[in-house]
């Protein structure tokens, strides 16, 4: 008997922490499968099965947006990838100023994400913008960052490295902080130089921190919103529409049930997309 | 046991406070000292409230009842937020919203007090009205003066070109190329404000009408698209040739609807296809430019088809829902009255006529407005497609950029749009999609 109730007693504590979980979670996700497949106007839905599906995958105007995606989390995640390494071994090195330096690359991430877009759509623009200004007077025509449909999704994209690769940085720093000193004195010992130290220390044993930057990068490129919507709201045209721009859209425009279903998609291409990444890598990693 | 009392009595102010804050949104009657109601009144942030305001004044003075205006954003985003403050019961009083193709999407009879049957609705024009009927019940009631869209020019800059307001879209393209060879931006593009790149495609409407009277009919009824309808495709290839040949500023991506009236008021720009709305916003940054403003309707391919595309006023809507519903309606009846008109008209200068009867347009109103009347007087104007078929596409802004930077054929952009508003009439549960 009593033991039985000091059983049951553990569950209790679960209990408000599990009543939040389900009310804000569980429950808001399942009602979405059901919607996505639902004409919906808020207060009145028809069952219509796959259309809405169908509607996202099949129209231009919808489906641009896998493309544009992936392009934009493949090149942020790169980006910040290398350009983090870079950055987080030169700031490990004994610089007299790197605290100084170190704050200063991870100042862009404490910015709003909203004033970082505004700020650089301004510096962009193609005649009066820092940017091109700043080209003219070495005598090189800029070009229309955000105007011209072919670079405009990379020029977000740029914006979004080099607010985001603050992260990435320090994320490399902790994980080469990390790495015990005995390894270095090996290298010293059988006579080393600084490349072999990057190249057979440094870049083997800080995979677990390259490893959390591309999966949260890549992810954080999947389901970017925010800068995409302060530059350019997926114009020129659709050019820079990613998929949670045109989810957005979709709920603007009143089609709840399609923008419903475009965010069951998004869903389902992050965890696709993430899942296995995440499975490979780990497989990948060493034991320090 | 003591610890167990203190959780539990934790617990219950909790949700009490919880209680007391949900309540105070769902407000009571909002009465104050002096008996008055207030009424709140929602509108978007873009339109000048300050004739609004003097009519709210002197409805407080008579009746006593105050008004509180909140604004939300205009576009889609306003959309938006209307529909789903509709839609979570938190919604003011007074509403001030699109007529036409838009207002459809609120489903009015559930949300808005039908207005067919007070005495003032004979006042208004059957043209209005009719953009504010849904089903035969009439919801709303004109918020300021009609508008035209068409090509707001710099007078100044004819002139010194020795140029005609041209009659025909012939006419107009040769005027361009004169401006451009003189060395000014013949058409203004202002595409960083992709709302702005739809003009030309709907400011066309009434040479569509003039060519194919009954498109709006078969195009709601799904019986004709724009794609394979000449009259309609038509006003795609004229925003495609405009970039086509040119005419237009360097750096029409990235320009902005402010901008583009500093352009025009300047004498930069010779041409702004536009909405007369425009004149507003210029008279406020430029008003001793104002006399330099001119406009004309977009031009049909022959002389016979030059008239206005209109556009309807936005409308007050009554949230039937709401707990003032009696005083909103004297707001209305008073907003709409001869005596009201008049004050609205005294801070808030028309854009185009009135759509109530007898209304005049007054002798200060802008040399643009005076230029638009001879076309009314003599009936050639005709309304925007949005007001006459519900069918609406949300992703015309984005399409109209694309067609106007080169990045979409006419027919390709025509096409697309199709499929846009194929999703809005399944939406609206029109019949035939």
């Amino acid at each position: 008997m009593t033991s039985s109730l000091s059983k049951r007693y553990t569950y209790y504590f679960l209990l408000p922490a599990g009543i939040v979980y389900l009310v804000f979670f569980i429950f808001p996700t399942v009602m979405s499968l059901f919607f996505s497949m639902t004409w919906w106007s808020l207060t009145d839905w028809k069952f219509i099965g796959f259309d809405n599906f169908k509607t996202f995958l099949t129209e231009d105007s919808l489906n641009v947006g896998f493309k544009n995606t992936i392009i934009y989390a493949v090149v942020t995640c790169g980006l910040k990838v290398v350009l983090g390494l870079l950055l987080g071994v030169f700031l490990c090195t004994k610089l007299k100023s790197v605290g100084f330096i170190r704050s200063m690359v991870f100042f862009p991430t404490l910015l709003s994400t909203i004033a970082v877009g505004i700020a650089f759509t301004m510096m962009m623009h193609p005649s009066q913008g820092l940017f091109n200004v700043t080209l003219k007077a070495m005598g090189i025509i800029g070009p229309d960052w955000l105007g011209d449909t072919k670079i405009a999704l990379l020029s977000v994209a740029l914006v979004d490295v080099w607010k985001g690769v603050g992260i990435a940085t320090v994320i490399y720093i902790a994980g080469i902080m990390s790495i015990p000193n005995d390894y270095y004195e090996a290298l010293m010992i059988d006579g080393g130089n600084s490349f072999h130290k990057f190249w057979n220390i440094i870049l083997p044993l800080s995979k677990p921190a390259m490893n959390s930057v591309i999966i949260l990068s890549f992810i954080g490129g999947l389901r970017t919103f925010d800068l995409i919507w302060a530059m350019t709201k997926g114009g020129p045209g659709f050019s820079t529409d990613l998929i949670a721009s045109i989810i957005y859209k979709q709920y603007q425009g009143g089609f709840y049930g399609l923008s419903t279903a475009g965010n069951v998609i998004l869903f389902i291409v992050v965890s696709a997309l993430a899942f296995p990444l995440y499975a490979y890598l780990n497989r990948k990693e060493v034991d320090l | 046991m003591n610890t167990f009392k203190k959780g539990i009595s934790l617990i219950f102010s909790i949700i009490l406070i919880t209680g007391l804050l949900t309540g105070c949104n769902s407000g009571g009657k909002n009465a104050n000292g002096d008996g008055g109601v207030t009424l709140k009144l929602l509108m978007d942030n873009s339109t000048n409230q300050d004739g609004i305001r003097a009519v709210a004044d002197a409805i407080e003075k008579k009746y006593n009842i105050k008004t509180e205006i909140s604004t939300r954003p205009g576009g889609t985003e306003g959309d938006n937020v209307v529909k789903t403050r509709l839609a979570t019961g938190d919604m003011d009083d007074l509403v001030f919203y699109n007529s036409g193709s838009l207002l459809q999407a609120l489903n009015p009879a559930q949300n808005f007090v039908d207005l067919t049957n007070e005495p003032y609705m004979k006042d208004i024009t059957n043209t209005f009205k009719k953009t504010v009927t849904v089903n035969k019940k009439i919801y709303g009631i004109p918020g300021g003066s009609s508008r035209v869209g068409g090509w707001l020019y710099n007078k100044k800059v004819y002139k010194k070109l020795g140029l005609s307001v041209p009659k025909t879209w012939k006419e107009l393209m040769a005027n361009n190329k004169k401006i451009k060879a003189a060395g000014k931006t013949a058409v203004i593009g202002t595409y960083k404000d992709d709302w702005t790149s739809q003009l030309i495609y709907l400011a066309d409407n009434y040479n569509v009408m003039q060519k194919d009277p009954e498109f709006p009919k078969k195009y709601t009824e799904h019986k004709a698209t724009i794609s394979n309808s000449p009259a309609a495709l038509r006003s795609f290839e004229k925003l495609e040739e405009v970039y086509k040949k040119g005419y237009m500023n360097k750096d029409f991506l990235a320009t902005t609807y402010d901008n583009g009236l500093k352009m025009l008021a300047e004498g930069k720009g010779a041409h702004y296809p536009m909405l007369s709305s425009a004149l507003t916003v210029l008279n406020k940054n430029y008003p001793d430019k104002m006399k330099d403003i001119g406009i004309f309707p977009q031009p049909g391919d022959s002389k016979n088809s030059n008239g206005f595309t209109t556009w309807m006023p936005s409308a007050f809507y009554i949230n039937k829902n709401g707990s003032n519903v009696e005083a909103a309606k004297k707001w209305v009846k008073f907003f709409v009255s001869s005596e009201g008109l008049k004050i609205f008209a005294s801070k808030d200068k028309p854009e185009g006529p009135f759509v109530v009867k007898n209304a005049k347009v007054p002798k200060s109103s802008y040399p643009a407005v005076k230029e638009m009347l001879p076309y009314f007087d003599s009936g050639k104007t005709g309304l925007a497609l949005e007001f006459i078929s519900p069918v609406k596409g949300p992703s015309l802004p984005q399409i109209t950029t694309e067609v106007g930077s080169g990045n979409k054929t006419a027919k390709a952009g025509a096409a697309a749009y199709d499929k846009d508003v194929e999703k809005q009439a399944k939406q609206l549960g029109l019949s035939g999609w």
